[in-house]
């Protein structure tokens, strides 16, 4: 079996470079996705595949459908409108695919 | 023992051990243990290697990767490339690990961070530090990247871009820092004891 850090992803919406917004969405329950990133817009960087959804992997389900996983970068400045640093630094978080939109 | 302030914000893994009473899941843990020893399903003994191994053995693979892709430039690329599979064909296993390699550049330096728990790549760097896991570092070098690493003595211009990683699900990170200058010539193992683990969570950068 190949060794990597990724897994296929075939059906999947979004591509790298993309433009995307995660979810302004709050349900309750064990979620991946941070509070600060909800609701801000971003670029998809790159594809990891698909995985088992850990929200429902926390509560002992089978973790089914497969959820792809995306890496999303976000400008700092339109994560934090007060950001301090420079306008070109920026933060990159892992989005489930359930958790984008089209921005 | 004397425990006069609370700690709010505790969870599983933002406590120091032997500080106060144990938690519930270091009461499920400690109790899970005991009932797979009981039952004859691990030993004592393997649960001690297997400390000793996140302890001793796994933080010095970060070290000898990082040479070795400082040292050859094709296996620098396959590792930026694929993290997991480069390291595989270096002999590691990282077992559940899937690993992303950042490269610091003259233009942008990385560092790591997992701001809803403590995600680290246990099979590369061994067990992650303390700050790591405490609440003043993932809230804050999120939101606040260049402070943060100021206090760890990392001065990043201005100049050069900071990209935090949020190793928030199901991928680890390790960041590749810039061979510094003055080390042409170097054996691995010579470069591998310039690099700390700190400089591959990306709060140092190794000089020479």
């Amino acid at each position: 079996m190949k060794v990597s850090a990724y897994t296929d992803a075939p059906a999947r919406r979004f591509h790298v470079g993309e433009r995307v917004r995660v979810k302004r969405s709050f349900p309750p329950g064990h979620r991946r996705t941070p509070y600060y990133i909800r609701g801000k817009q971003g670029v998809v960087e790159r594809v990891c595949g698909t995985f088992l959804n850990p929200e429902e992997l926390a509560y002992g389900f089978d973790g089914k459908p497969e959820r792809v996983l995306y890496r999303v970068r976000f400008g700092q400045k339109e994560v934090w409108p007060d950001y301090a640093g420079p306008e070109r630094d920026w933060i990159e978080v892992e989005i489930y695919e359930h958790w984008l939109e089209k921005a | 023992m004397s425990h006069d302030h609370d700690h709010p914000h505790d969870k599983a893994h933002g406590r120091d051990f032997d500080e106060g009473p144990p938690s519930e899941y270091e009461i499920m843990s400690r109790a899970m243990q005991e009932l797979l020893e009981a039952k004859g399903v691990i030993t004592a003994e393997q649960i001690r290697r297997r400390m000793e191994q996140f302890e001793q053995d796994f933080p010095e693979r970060g070290a000898k990767v990082i040479a070795h892709a400082w040292a050859d430039t094709e296996f620098r690329k396959r590792l930026l490339e694929d993290g997991k599979a480069a390291c595989a064909e270096f002999g590691l296993d990282l077992e559940a690990d899937r690993l992303i390699a950042v490269e610091n550049t003259p233009q942008v330096h990385n560092v790591i961070v997992c701001t809803l728990c403590s995600c680290y790549p246990r099979a590369l760097l061994g067990m992650p530090p303390t700050w790591y896991k405490s609440e003043n570092y993932r809230k804050r070098v999120v939101r606040e990247p260049r402070a943060v690493l100021r206090e760890f003595g990392t001065v990043i211009p201005d100049d050069v871009a900071v990209r935090v990683h949020d190793s928030n699900a199901d991928m680890r990170y390790v960041v590749v820092p810039m061979r510094p200058a003055g080390t042409e010539g170097w054996s691995e193992e010579k470069l591998a004891s310039l690099i700390t683990r700190d400089s591959l969570v990306g709060v140092t950068v190794p000089s020479a």
